[in-house]
């Protein structure tokens, strides 16, 4: 199927691009699926150490359950993002992906499903483990999930304009965290906030509202300024 | 008159050289009224005793540091959609004072905040989200300076910066969005609830602010302009002059 696919065709569209590009990572990921399992265990390491850094006591735990789970997720989903378009750029299938005659919009959202596939969504899946590690109650982890399940994407869509921004910068690592960090605290307060309100007996109704309006408008308007960057990355 | 004459960086070089000294003059004047009127006209504070006094350096800091940022974005956006070569060293003069005043608006609402919070800092939406407009001038003047090739920081760092307005809204309206620590505004088109020496002393240091903002951005961008056409035939001409 990638095949027939991956050849350029002479129109191009953004669902041809967007299948393309997340068929293709996909692919990708499938092959070499240590990168995927490497995001979620350094997930569940870090949530790991603040009991044994903070102290077991049950109250404590699931009184701080939310907030670090939610930023455990936040700093996976981070560093799986150097992952999402740097070895492309190093070898030049970026380069050839620009070329491509479909609308940069199209495949860069669809590399960025491809991301969020592979580290968001077993995050997600993963979330409820670790809540349960941390004593939270059964209606606390349903809301946990289905916060990270709204906010990771949100997460991926800023994370993956910022490491296109960065592409072929000095600094590395730590620029990505300078730029990316501060743009997830929105989602990062929200979306603990979602939780943390079930978990004290308050609706997360409008943490969860809010998170959803964050990833509207991320999915309307992000995709455009991540092919922008890509586009001046390779120029 | 044609009006993108000072558009080009030589001839803009010339006139941010001959302005500067005014909005550093009028910066002073306006600082020595502003500070006149608010540390010795104004009267003392109903609740708050003499410690208001900070306001006359917070809130002009304050309303500086987003309205810096709202500038530099709009240099960034006519560079990225014109790709004019002034508003990216336009926009990357101006970074380096916002960043400044986002500084200055967070330290002197730390020692406001620990007379009469009883804190330095908290957590609130305000206060948060003003420390991520922080980070984002760093965020982009680090981003601006990663590159070999300067144009291919300019274009980076200028669609960060038009990613992060949307904190902007974020910062005006979050003592209204979220039951806050942080104090609503006492001002607005409408009225205010401030005394008038308050008022005319705290609009008179904003003026100053915002003079001395765009002196310093002035003589800032006369220093890209000359590192980036260093090699151009009329900065060598200056030389040797």
């Amino acid at each position: 199927m990638t095949d027939t696919a991956a050849r350029p065709q002479a129109e191009g569209s953004f669902a041809a691009g967007f299948s393309w590009a997340m068929a293709r990572d996909l692919t990708l990921a499938w092959r070499h699926p240590d990168e995927a399992v490497l995001t979620v265990a350094f997930f569940a390491l870090v949530a790991s150490l603040f009991p044994l850094g903070i102290g077991a006591e049950p109250q404590l735990l699931a009184r701080i359950g939310p907030g670090v789970i939610w930023v455990g997720a936040l700093l996976a989903a981070f560093l799986a993002l150097p992952g999402l378009f740097a070895t492309d750029y190093a070898d030049g299938s970026l380069e050839q992906m620009t070329l491509s005659p479909h609308p940069a919009l199209g495949w860069a959202a669809g590399k960025v499903a491809a991301h969020w596939i592979v580290s968001g969504l077993p995050l997600t899946l993963l979330s409820p483990l670790i809540g349960l590690q941390y004593g939270l109650a059964p209606d606390t982890l349903g809301i946990q999930a289905l916060s990270l399940l709204i906010g990771t994407p949100v997460l991926s869509l800023l994370g993956g304009a910022c490491a296109a921004l960065a592409l072929g910068a000095r600094g590395g690592g730590m620029l990505l965290a300078l730029l990316a960090l501060p743009l997830f605290v929105p989602v990062l307060i929200f979306g603990a906030g979602a939780a943390e309100a079930q978990a004290t007996g308050m609706s997360p109704a409008p943490h969860l509202s809010l998170l959803g309006a964050g990833l509207i408008a991320s999915l309307v308007g992000l995709p455009f300024a991540i092919g922008t960057a890509v586009r001046i990355a390779v120029d | 008159m044609n009006w993108f004459y000072f558009s080009s960086p030589s001839t803009f070089y010339g006139l941010a050289g001959r302005l500067a000294p005014w909005f550093f003059v009028a910066a002073a004047l306006l600082a020595a009224w502003g500070l006149y009127l608010g540390l010795l006209v104004a009267p003392t504070d109903a609740q708050q005793g003499e410690v208001y006094r900070v306001i006359f350096i917070h809130v002009p800091t304050a309303w500086m540091s987003m309205f810096l940022y709202f500038v530099m974005a709009c240099y960034c956006g006519l560079s990225l959609v014109f790709n004019t070569r002034l508003s990216a060293m336009m926009a990357r003069a101006i970074a380096p004072t916002g960043a400044l005043m986002t500084f200055l608006a967070l330290w002197t609402g730390a020692f406001w905040g620990r007379p009469t919070w009883g804190t330095y800092w908290v957590w609130d939406a305000r206060l948060t989200s003003e420390l991520v407009l922080l980070f984002l001038y760093f965020g982009y003047m680090a981003l601006a300076n990663a590159f070999e090739d300067p144009r291919r920081g300019d274009r980076a760092a200028a669609l960060l910066a038009l990613i992060g307005v949307v904190n902007l809204p974020i910062i005006y309206f979050s003592v209204q969005w979220w039951n806050t620590l942080h104090q609503g505004s006492s001002v607005s088109f409408k009225g205010t609830s401030m005394h008038v020496t308050m008022l005319t002393g705290m609009l008179v240091m904003s003026a100053s602010a915002w003079m001395y903002a765009i002196g310093a951005t002035l003589v800032r961008v006369r220093s890209v302009i000359l590192e980036r056409e260093r090699r151009t035939a009329w900065v060598r001409s200056l030389g040797a002059a």
